[in-house]
This record gives C-alpha cells, sequence and structure tokens, in this order.
C-alpha cells in the first residue's frame, strides 16, 4: 500500500510529462512534414543551418 | 510519399520505350542523336549541380522521369513583390514548388540555395511543398533565386492563400493534439483499472482510491479530448439530423457520468477507462481520415498554384508593372503576353489578336479578335502580345460569377447524406432507446437502486457506442482514397467516393477531355515528303496552334528562311526566288474553295497546292476508358461546346452514342440538372470554364490534370498522371470500398445483437466491453484494408 503511494504519482509524472512533450512537439509544427522528416533523416550531410542575420 | 511516388514511377522507369539510358538530369528518354541530355535546360540543370558539389543528387533521387526537367522559357512571375522583409535587411519568401517528389530532391534544393552567399535559410516542405528561403538583402534578389529553382529543374509558383489553407489544418492539428491526450488518459486509467479488474483481494478503501485515481485521470481527459466529438454533436442538434458524433458523445458523458456515480458510491467498477479508450480510437480513426483527404488537398493546391500567376499592368504613363489580378480595376489597361492566359474580362485594344478560348467555349479552333471586340477570362494568347482594356475587377467579372455559381452548387450538394450518417439515423435512436428501456427495466421492474441501474443501461449505450459503426466507413476512405492516389486520381471531397459508386451515367466534355486538345496533323498517303519539309520549315516562324502541329509532325525540318511574313489570322508568306511560297488557308491562297477548318494549304509556284488537314485527337485512352465505363454500367454521352461535325466525329472514334454540339455553360448544366431529376445520377467529367457549372451540379464530377483552376475547384475527382484511363479504375476502387463499408456496417450491427443482451441482462464488465470495442475496431479495420485491393485491368 505504502508502494502505491510512491509509485502511483511516479507513473503519472512520468506520463504526464510524456504529454507535454508531445505538446510541445504539436506546438512547434514537428508533425507538419512527416514526409521530409523520414527522408531527411538518411542524409548526413549537415543541414543547411539558420545562419546568424547578424 | 517518396516511397509512394517512387512506386507509381517504377513502371514508368521499366517501360521498354524508355531508352536504356534516360537524360542525365531529368531521366526522360533521349532523343535520337543525343549522348546525355534531353535539352539544354537539362544540360544546364546538371552543369549547375555537378558545379554546386551535389552530384550525389543523383543517386539518390527518386523522381519519375522528366519531372526535372527545366521549363522552356523565363518565369513570368515577379517574385520580388511577394518577399517579405524581416529584421535587419532580410527578406523572406515563400514558394510553392512543384517536382519536389522525394527527399534527394529537399535535399539538392535547400543545399543548392544554401550555398547562395546571402542565403541565411532555406527549408523545404516534402508534404506541403512548400520551400521558405530567408537572405539577407533586397527583395530583387527573390527572383535570382527563384530562377535557380526553376534551373534546377523545379517549378516555383507564389505560395497562394489556397496553398496556405489546405496545409493550415487548424481542425486537424487540434485532431492530432485530442488523439495525444485521449491516448495519455486511456493507457494512464488503464493502470488503475487493470488493477481494479485483477484484485479481486483488494480492499474496499483501496479499491476506493482507485477508483478515485482514475476520475482524477479521466474526467478532464473525457472533457478536453472529447471536445471535437461534442462540437459536432452540438451541431448536429441543432440542424436537427442526428449524426453518429451526436451517438458518440452521448455514450461517452453519460459513461463518465455513471462512472463518476459509482466512484463516489464505490461500486465495483468505473468505466472511465471504456470512455477514454472509445475517445482514442475514434480520434484515431479521425486524425487517419483527414491527413488522407489533405494530402489530396495539397495535391490539387499544388496544380492550382502553378496556374496562378500576375497580371502586366500598363500604367498611363507608360511602362508595364507585374501586379495580382485582384489588384487590377475596370478601366486598367494590361498587356498579355503570349502563350499567357487571360485572367480577367476586356476589350481588345490592340489591332487584332489570335486567341484560344477553348476554356470557355469549347471551341477547338483558335479565333481571329478584331479591335474593339469583347474578351472573357480563360481565353490565351496564340499570337503576338497584344493590350486589352479591364471591363469588369476580378471580383465583378465573369470567373467570379461563375464562382458564385459553383458555391451555390456546392451547397446544394452539401445535403448528400453519407452512408454513416443514414446508418447512424435509425441506429442512434435504437441504441437510445434500449439504454433507456434496461435503465428503466432494473429500477422499476427489477427494483435496484437507480444508481444500481444505471450500470447496466450505461454499459448497454457503451458497447452500442458505436465504435466499430464510427470506424467503420473512415477506415474504408482511407484505404480507397489511399489506393486512388497512388495512381494519381486525387479525392477532394469526403463523401466524393460514396458518389462515384453510385453514378450510372457519364458525360464528358469534348475539347481537352475526350481531346488532347491541341491539333495533330493527320496522316496521308499521297503527300510528298518534300512539300511536308517545306511546310514544316515555313511553319516554324509562325506560333499559330496549326503551324505548331505541322513542326510538331516533321521536327528535323530546317529552320524557317529569312524573310516568312505572318499574316495573322491568315497564313504565312515568303518571297523566295523561284516565285512567292504561302502557307495557309484556301481563300490566303486563292482557293476558291471552302475553308474546312482544321486545314492548311501550301501553295508553290507551278505545283499544285498541298493541303495539309488537322484533326484534334482524341486521346489514346479516350475508346477503352469509354468501353470500360460501358462495361461498368455507365451510359456515356458528349455533350461540347465545339462545332457539330467535330463533336460528331470525336462521338464516333469514342464510341460514344448520343452527342450535342455547341452547348453553352448553360446548356451543359440544364443537361446535368435533367439527368439529375430522372434520377440518372451523372458523373460529369470535363475541364474547362464552361464545365465548371455542369461539374458542380453533377451528382459527382472528375476533371482531368491540365484543366483549367475553377474546373479543378469545382470538381470532386481530379485524375493526375495516367487522365481518363484512371476513372474505370476509380469506379471500380469507389464501388468496392462501398460495399466493404456496408459489410462493416453490417457487421458492427451483428456484433452488437450479441453483446447487447449481455449488457442489458448486467453481465458485462469493463474488461469485457474493452474486449468487444477493441476486436470489432480490428476487424473491421482489416475489413476496410482490403479497400485499395482493386485489381489492374489491363491497359491498352
Amino acid at each position: 500500500m505504502s508502494a502505491l503511494l510512491l509509485l502511483v504519482p511516479l507513473a503519472l509524472f512520468l506520463g504526464g510529462l510524456a504529454l507535454l512533450l508531445f505538446l510541445w512537439t504539436l506546438r512547434s509544427r514537428q508533425y507538419d512534414d512527416l514526409d521530409g522528416a523520414a527522408a531527411r533523416i538518411l542524409y548526413d550531410d549537415l543541414p543547411s543551418q539558420p545562419r546568424d542575420p547578424a | 510519399m517518396s516511397a509512394l511516388l517512387a512506386e507509381a514511377a517504377a513502371p514508368a522507369a521499366e517501360s521498354p520505350h524508355a531508352a536504356p539510358a534516360g537524360c542525365a538530369h531529368c531521366g526522360a528518354p533521349l532523343p535520337r542523336g543525343e549522348a546525355r541530355f534531353c535539352c539544354t535546360g537539362c544540360a544546364g540543370a546538371h552543369a549547375l549541380v555537378a558545379g554546386l558539389g551535389l552530384d550525389a543528387f543523383y543517386r539518390r533521387q527518386e523522381t519519375a522521369a522528366g519531372t526535372l526537367r527545366p521549363a522552356e522559357g523565363a518565369p513570368e512571375t515577379d517574385f520580388a513583390a511577394l518577399a517579405a522583409p524581416g529584421k535587419g535587411g532580410t527578406h523572406r519568401l515563400e514558394l510553392m514548388v512543384s517536382g519536389l517528389t522525394c527527399g534527394a530532391c529537399v535535399w539538392l534544393l535547400e543545399q543548392a540555395l544554401a550555398r547562395e552567399p546571402d542565403v541565411l535559410r532555406a527549408r523545404a516542405s516534402l508534404s506541403a511543398r512548400r520551400l521558405t528561403v530567408e537572405w539577407r538583402g533586397e527583395a530583387a534578389r527573390a527572383n535570382a533565386l527563384a530562377a535557380l529553382v526553376a534551373r534546377l529543374g523545379f517549378r516555383a509558383a507564389p505560395w497562394s492563400p489556397a496553398c496556405l489553407r489546405a496545409t493550415e489544418d487548424a481542425e486537424g492539428r487540434a485532431l492530432l493534439r485530442a488523439l495525444g491526450i485521449a491516448a495519455f488518459g486511456m493507457m494512464n486509467v488503464m493502470l488503475v483499472s487493470v488493477a481494479v479488474w485483477a484484485g479481486g483481494d483488494m480492499g474496499e478503501a483501496t479499491r476506493h482510491l482507485m477508483h478515485w485515481l482514475a476520475a482524477l485521470i479521466g474526467l478532464p481527459v473525457v472533457l478536453v479530448a472529447g471536445m471535437p466529438f461534442y462540437r459536432s454533436a452540438w451541431r448536429s442538434v441543432r440542424a436537427g439530423r442526428p449524426n453518429m458524433d451526436l451517438a458518440v458523445s452521448l455514450g461517452i458523458v453519460a459513461t463518465t457520468a455513471m462512472s463518476l456515480s459509482e466512484t463516489l458510491r464505490n461500486g465495483e467498477y468505473t468505466w472511465f477507462d471504456g470512455a477514454t479508450a472509445l475517445l482514442a480510437l475514434l480520434l484515431a480513426g479521425r486524425v487517419l481520415d483527414r491527413a488522407a483527404r489533405r494530402r489530396a488537398r495539397q495535391a490539387v493546391a499544388e496544380l492550382l498554384a502553378l496556374q496562378e500567376g500576375t497580371v502586366q499592368r500598363l500604367r498611363p504613363e507608360g511602362g508595364a508593372e507585374a501586379c495580382p489580378a485582384a489588384a487590377i480595376r475596370a478601366g486598367d489597361r494590361i498587356l498579355l503576353a503570349h502563350g499567357e492566359r487571360l485572367r480577367l474580362d476586356g476589350v481588345l485594344e490592340s489591332a487584332e489578336a489570335l486567341v484560344d478560348t477553348a476554356a470557355t467555349s469549347g471551341e477547338s479552333l483558335p479565333r481571329l479578335v478584331h479591335q474593339g471586340e469583347a474578351l472573357a477570362a480563360g481565353a490565351v494568347n496564340l499570337g503576338d502580345p497584344f493590350t486589352l482594356r479591364v471591363t469588369a475587377a476580378a471580383a465583378d467579372g465573369s470567373l467570379a460569377a461563375m464562382a458564385r455559381l459553383l458555391e451555390r452548387a456546392e451547397q446544394a450538394r452539401g445535403r448528400f447524406v453519407s452512408i454513416a450518417d443514414k446508418a447512424a439515423r435509425f441506429y442512434v435512436p435504437a441504441a437510445h432507446a434500449v439504454a433507456l428501456a434496461t435503465f428503466l427495466g432494473w429500477w422499476l421492474w427489477v427494483g435496484v437502486s437507480w444508481q444500481a441501474a444505471l450500470v447496466p443501461a450505461v454499459a448497454a449505450l457503451i458497447i452500442t457506442c458505436p465504435c466499430g459503426l464510427a470506424i467503420a466507413v473512415p477506415a474504408v476512405q482511407v484505404a480507397a482514397s489511399g489506393a486512388l492516389f497512388r495512381r494519381g486520381v486525387l479525392v477532394a471531397s469526403a463523401t466524393a467516393l460514396e458518389r462515384l459508386a453510385s453514378a450510372g451515367h457519364v458525360v464528358l466534355d469534348k475539347t481537352g477531355t475526350l481531346t488532347e486538345g491541341r491539333p495533330a496533323l493527320l496522316e496521308e498517303p499521297g503527300r510528298p515528303a518534300s512539300a511536308l519539309r517545306r511546310a514544316a520549315s515555313l511553319a516554324r516562324a509562325s506560333r499559330h496552334p496549326l503551324a505548331r502541329a505541322l513542326v510538331a509532325a516533321c521536327p528535323d525540318a530546317p529552320p524557317a528562311p529569312e524573310g516568312v511574313v505572318e499574316v495573322p489570322g491568315q497564313g504565312l508568306r515568303l518571297a523566295a526566288a523561284e516565285g512567292e511560297i504561302r502557307l495557309g488557308s484556301a481563300p490566303f491562297i486563292g482557293l476558291a474553295q471552302e475553308d474546312e477548318g482544321l486545314t492548311m494549304w501550301l501553295a508553290r509556284p507551278g505545283l499544285s497546292p498541298v493541303p495539309f488537314r488537322f484533326a484534334d485527337r482524341l486521346r489514346g485512352d479516350a475508346a477503352p476508358t469509354v468501353a470500360a465505363l460501358r462495361g461498368l454500367g455507365l451510359e456515356a454521352e458528349l455533350l461540347s461546346g465545339d462545332a457539330p461535325p467535330a463533336v460528331e466525329a470525336a462521338a464516333r472514334a469514342a464510341g460514344i452514342g448520343p452527342w450535342q454540339a455547341r452547348a453553352t455553360p448553360e446548356g451543359k448544366a440544364e443537361r446535368i440538372a435533367a439527368l439529375s431529376v430522372d434520377g440518372h445520377r451523372p458523373l460529369m467529367v470535363g475541364d474547362g470554364i464552361n464545365d465548371a457549372a455542369a461539374l458542380a451540379l453533377a451528382h459527382v464530377s472528375a476533371t482531368p490534370e491540365g484543366a483549367t483552376d475553377l474546373a479543378q475547384t469545382a470538381a470532386d475527382l481530379v485524375l493526375r498522371g495516367e487522365g481518363l484511363g484512371a476513372l474505370p479504375y476509380a469506379i471500380r476502387v469507389a464501388r468496392r470500398a462501398q460495399r466493404l463499408a456496408r459489410q462493416n456496417i453490417a457487421f458492427a450491427l451483428i456484433y452488437n445483437m450479441v453483446a447487447v443482451p449481455c449488457a442489458v441482462l448486467g453481465y458485462a464488465t469493463p474488461l469485457i466491453a474493452a474486449l468487444v470495442m477493441a476486436s470489432s475496431s480490428i476487424i473491421v479495420i482489416l475489413n476496410a484494408l482490403r479497400a485499395g485491393q482493386v485489381k489492374t485491368q489491363v491497359k491498352t
């Protein structure tokens, strides 16, 4: 019973963390170009880095 | 998607017609005598890629042969006006890039742009075909960057609002968010529920704690993740038409309420797991369904963006400027370049102009227009550039009027009731009646407390809650439209497949749909080859479609000699050493004969005139397609705005019985309406602006790829790739999908007939409900996957 008091909140905390992570990926538009992401990973060249405009 | 496209491209690469080694850049078959490249554009592109050190592209690319051939002629659009200024002297340009079909293309594009010293960022999206470039410097650099994209073989167009609408899918993102939340809730509630199911020896207090934990997770999840369903249900209630979402919403809300009551009184089980799992499953179906349709919508938007462009406005003080068509007002003067499509209505100011009005009238022959004559939007300039005075702004012109007509027709079609909604109409009240009867039966007749009576009633509700039913139809749709997408058929509307399956009559347009839309020289056995060579050589000096066709028929003709004079609308003449040579219409060469339309004559001194006859050739797959459609039980008819002889000839060649010539746009729409009233459910296939109203009115409509943008917006299906030939296949897929949807619905009903008595009698536990739900969904989905497996008939 005392194990539950620790494990259940822990499980919920981890699950909640994953949920927040998912919401963040959604908000930062990581699902907008799934085809591109799938292909991009195959090329080991450096991606075209955003250069600092300064 | 790259995999899908590669799959589609594979047969083209293996086809025996392709030369063993294609063009080193685009992969298209090489013309005779060429060693590496099919055209100078490809040679330039290959040199550019090699010069940038990006040759690796050719080992990686998976595009279809010929996709990356750079277009001839510089792009007309002024991209500088579209560049948006950013911070610190930077600019940003958004482009729709056609031809971006594989990962290697994205890589090539991004790397090539990144090599430009002033480019800060270049990012291409493969699914949206969208390229974002940021650079430091002036806006005018936009044109150079767009030209670089074009030189690589991609076609760039301004990123239009239509593209944005197709890509920016706020509702889709909301669904995905809801799915994530529901999946989180489902798994975490299950964590607690499994403990309750398994813990037979669990103490009362512990079980109460578990129930409260489940409620703590379940309540907010049901509230937030269920919003898409609650909204749709509320709309359906207000419209007075109960739909599937209403049943889903009621089921979920009732289950949650009952579970809360069970939690409060510490009952044996709570049902939060069922409610959240149901939500997650249904949302997964929705997300998939939407993703499939979004892909089709994006592809349509891509086709449309390629047709958009700017208009050359002539300033009153002299000079021209490029501006969007929407900014032009009545009274402005515009310049229409050769080959450009007129976007506004106007009156011709130049002396004469040769225009192709096939899109607005269906006439296959170009027309000579004189000063002062009115021209409707949609005409294409075939001759020299001309100026015209705009008579109506884009919003008041003929195109806008047609678009409004389309909107009304769309609304009328919105009343189509899909098979899922039909099933929901009788199913939802029945399910609710059973649940209510169960509740009353247990409460009043058996005499348990009302809280206890709620349990079997809600169990009945959640088991009847049409999980299988709600997934049954979308799953089939996803599988079927995915299979069609791979064959180049874009399904733009959600109910298009259902309507296509029930079509019983097909109405075809002639010019551009059944025919290729451009004339081709007819073979004639008695014609001397030297005459053809001579005529083709002269014809090189003209851009008239017949002259073009002549050159196409004799590609190795020598270049046009010096001194060829074109008399617009009549012909060409050349003062040669042996006398005057003329090529043109019968009156032009002095023949008293009636002009037969698609005929050109070559008159040489001392020789009898040689006729060259042309015809707007039927597409190769027209006759087999009509035959295949008849085999599927669809009667075909031809409806064209062209002259009767041409229409009759096309009808006979394609094997179509009834035909009607000189049909106006209104006439076409009326014919479609008449067919619909008679219950024939017409499938309209057309490509012109004059077909748009008929397309929108028809039970279901399709348009070939090269169609006008208005026709593409109006049509349910866009036949890309194979053109007409894919239509019989699409109908077979649609019919199979319809059959599978019916099977799925029937299966879900049978499942309920077994499970419901179990629930009504109070034997159902959350575990049984979960098993029922999961197994029925899986079976329904597996059945739906068969929708794409339609055998391809042997093509001619």
